[in-house]
């Protein structure tokens, strides 16, 4: 075999011990890597039904088929295991040299069992594996942590993904963190904590065999070529931060928990204003040369030296959602998760919860005390200061808030209302437990089915359904027959990157254009230079529908059924009064509706099962034998 | 004996402002040196330290290279017309005093071979240093340090003087 080892290491964090595991071609050729491979090796290792926080929740590491080369924004891995905010399976990715170590490791996934008794680093040196203590890394950030083992060993090349306090906390919106990128949603760092699993680090020292090398290499640099090009420009200018003066034109930017699509100050939080007033560098990840990533950074006042780099995703929650116009404070929230390990996403939206609570009146200034503010403070919506002094409390637990916060914003809500007979849960936004992106769903009817199908839940990126309805490629505020349809399509398009992985941000640079037939032949030549493989068009495309049916799979063992797939109350029951999306819901009839079409075109029953002869077309035959019906 | 210092001779630069840490460089040098895709046996380096401060190091080509002077072995010889450190490998036995040697941590061991290897500027190939030819960024330079210092006397007079 080209482009993998062949070899799968499985590692004991109970027994401390480690072995090998060959799997056939086939194998690969089904589940190829990233997010698919990871869910595939958390299908076979975990034990069905388990606390997600226990030693039967296995750890499932994939790497990327192109990880290593130098195939442009190949240097990702898959991280699966199941999620402690969802109960579903948590698959992300991570962009890093963390992936690239792990592929000269030779390794193509890493399963991690058990649950040590002290807290421990794996330590993974090409073919050598060793278990070593980490009490003195205890507290440590995520980058103090990754600094701290390299120094130990005195080598750069020794790469670690890692949690920070909030995952030592058990938050189950805490993350991993590598390099400076996240394996970000769906609380992996609570497992890893669960484990007392500090950090795994990775050196490889080996070359990267491939097929092809020569036609690998010529391939890549012509998309190196194209990715500085127009198709990327939007990325490597503002990154991804330039979506918030666009979302907010068209009412769909999310403010103070999703309760307007239009923020007022929007020009403040906006990736031009970061961009001129803040911006440090601009970088890449590992074998990208697109680089989007906006280091923002600030150097002076309350919040001097915060610096982090800024997204979107992160800033949108850490901001306009809290209804924060200050940019300082937005930075300083987000370097305080990225640093302490956490998923910026779901703890803006949770923050956003809470100051939803305290103006309404529901919390006061004393659910706020703790030890490191013990007189509390007031949680109004535009309170940077709050929103930064919550990231903290939320890592740490601290105080009642930092508590009920520190889970999200389903467990929050749930134990709210029982405790205080409310409906908290009415503003708790979170699909499946994960909180919601950064596009209000409710004007966006096809991104809502997304959404709402969704195996990890409130993702944006596993489903990428905005895509028709914000190109105006549908009446994004109508639902109709073409939907279902196009809910599969967006989802398993995206499944195809997640899997190879690839950046979807070079989806445009292959051909000029980003739909399947400009991508897929590109990427099909890219698989076979680096297998040896004869992959075509359909075979590219069937990526996409096994990586998402695998997910779909462990979901439905885990106990899912039809009702699961659901949007937050807010949605579905109260309008935005502002902008261009004003005065749109999601009723439980178009859901009902949307989810009709979605499954049947999906090819599942009315229930949103699996039929047996549909896994066995995809090559799941054992799959069939478990949950086909 | 003179002292060593960086010298009139050609070498790769980087522009930190511009490097955004990609490793594509790496990629290339180590596939038209070795072959491979090995960032371990790229001969430029990229260096990431704290969260922004991105750099790649290469050969600096000192004049009387203090590697060459320190190779008990006589395996490291200088190139006088372009400064260029060639490595022999008959006598290289990877004792590595050329890397104590080196300020600039610009020559590593191959693990595999435990031979010196440090950057020929691509002396073979026909498009100059395939680094600088496929930097996305055009953060890489083959250039002198008189002439690196040209175009920052004059990057300042345009900025400061000019403004």
């Amino acid at each position: 075999m080209h482009g993998y080892s062949g070899k799968i290491l499985h590692i004991d964090l109970s027994e401390r011990k480690s072995w090998l595991e060959s799997k056939p071609e086939k194998w690969y050729q089904t589940y190829i890597g990233g997010v698919s491979m990871a869910t595939r090796l958390c299908w076979e290792n975990i034990t069905p039904g388990c606390d997600p926080l226990s030693a039967e929740n296995p750890i499932c590491l994939a790497n990327g088929i192109f990880a290593g080369t130098p195939v442009p924004v190949g240097g990702k891995f898959g991280l699966a295991s199941k999620s402690p905010l969802t109960g579903f399976i948590g698959d992300s990715l991570s962009g890093s040299w963390f992936s690239t170590s792990f592929k000269r490791a030779e390794w193509d996934g890493i399963v991690i069992h058990g649950a040590s008794e002290d807290w421990v680093t794996v330590f993974v040196d090409d073919d050598m594996v060793e278990f070593r203590d980490a009490s003195h890394l205890l507290g440590l950030g995520t980058t103090e942590t990754e600094s701290a083992i390299r120094d130990e060993f005195g080598d750069d090349q020794v790469r670690t993904a890692c949690i920070g306090p909030a995952g030592e906390n058990l938050g189950r919106i805490s993350n991993v963190s590598n390099d400076g990128r996240k394996a970000g949603r769906t609380g992996h760092g609570a497992v890893w904590g669960s484990k007392k699993l500090k950090g795994l680090s990775m050196r490889g020292t080996h070359g990267v065999e491939v097929a092809d090398s020569e036609e690998l290499l010529r391939l890549s640099l012509d998309i190196l070529e194209a990715a500085q090009g127009p198709h990327t420009q939007k990325y490597r200018i503002l990154g991804t931060t330039s979506n918030v003066l666009n979302m907010n034109k068209l009412g769909l930017l999310p403010t103070k928990n999703y309760q307007e699509g239009v923020f007022e100050d929007a020009e403040l939080i906006s990736g031009e204003y970061l961009h001129e007033h803040y911006k440090a560098k601009t970088i890449a990840c590992a074998q990208c040369p697109i680089a989007c990533e906006q280091v923002g950074w600030v150097k002076e006042g309350p919040y001097a030296e915060a610096m982090s780099h800024i997204e979107y995703e992160s800033l949108f929650a850490l901001s306009s959602n809290c209804g924060v116009n200050d940019m300082e404070a937005a930075i300083k929230a987000i370097t305080n998760c990225n640093e302490l390990g956490m998923d910026t996403m779901s703890t803006g939206v949770t923050i956003s919860w809470a100051m939803e609570c305290y103006e309404r009146g529901i919390f006061t200034k004393e659910d706020f005390e703790c030890e490191r503010y013990p007189e509390g403070f007031e949680a109004n919506f535009g309170s940077g200061m709050a929103m930064v002094k919550l990231t903290e409390m939320i890592a740490h637990r601290d105080g009642y808030m930092g508590d009920l916060l520190a889970d999200g914003t389903q467990r929050a809500s749930t134990l709210l209302d029982e405790e205080r007979d409310m409906e908290s849960y009415k503003w708790a936004m979170n699909i499946k437990g994960l909180e919601t992106p950064g596009y209000d769903a409710r004007a966006l009817k096809t991104f809502a089915l997304g959404l709402s199908v969704g195996t990890r839940g409130g993702c944006h990126n596993r489903t990428a359904a905005y895509d028709p309805d914000i190109k105006g490629q549908v009446d994004r505020f109508s639902v109709d027959e073409t939907r279902g349809k196009l809910a599969k399509g967006t989802e398993e398009y995206a499944a195809v990157y997640d899997t190879l992985p690839l950046c979807k941000f070079i989806r445009r640079c292959f051909t000029g254009k980003a739909d399947r037939e400009g991508a897929w032949p590109a990427i099909a030549k890219l698989i076979n230079a680096t297998t040896g493989w004869d992959f075509d068009y359909d075979d590219v495309d069937l990526i996409g529908e096994r990586a998402h049916t695998i997910k779909k799979a462990f979901n439905i063992r885990e106990g899912w059924t039809r009702d699961d797939d659901k949007l937050p109350y807010r949605w579905k029951h109260e309008e935005m009064t502002k902008g261009p999306s004003a005065e749109s819901v999601v009723t439980d009839e178009e859901l009902e509706y949307l989810k009709d079409l979605y499954y049947e075109a999906k090819g599942w029953t009315p229930d949103g099962l699996i039929p047996k002869e549909k896994l066995v077309e995809l090559g799941m035959e054992d799959v069939a034998e478990d949950i086909g019906v | 004996m003179p002292l060593p210092s960086t010298s009139k001779h050609e070498y790769i630069t980087c522009d930190p402002d511009k490097c955004i840490g990609c490793q594509i460089c790496e990629y290339v040098c180590s596939y038209a040196k070795t072959g491979e895709f090995n960032t371990f046996r790229s001969r430029i380096r990229m260096v990431r330290d704290h969260k922004i401060l991105i750099t790649t190091v290469a050969c600096r080509t000192c004049e009387n290279a203090p590697c060459a002077i320190a190779c008990p072995r006589d395996a490291l010889k200088q190139d006088p017309k372009t400064g260029v450190i060639k490595v022999d490998t008959a006598l290289c036995d990877g004792c590595a005093w050329c890397i104590e040697a080196c300020d600039f941590g610009a020559i590593s061991i191959n693990p595999r071979t435990k031979l010196a290897e440090i950057c020929d500027l691509c002396e073979g190939e026909e498009d100059g240093p395939q680094c600088v030819k496929w930097c996305p960024k055009d953060a890489l330079e083959k250039t002198t340090p008189d002439r690196r210092a040209q175009r920052s006397r004059r990057k300042l007079a345009r900025e400061e003087i000019l403004r």
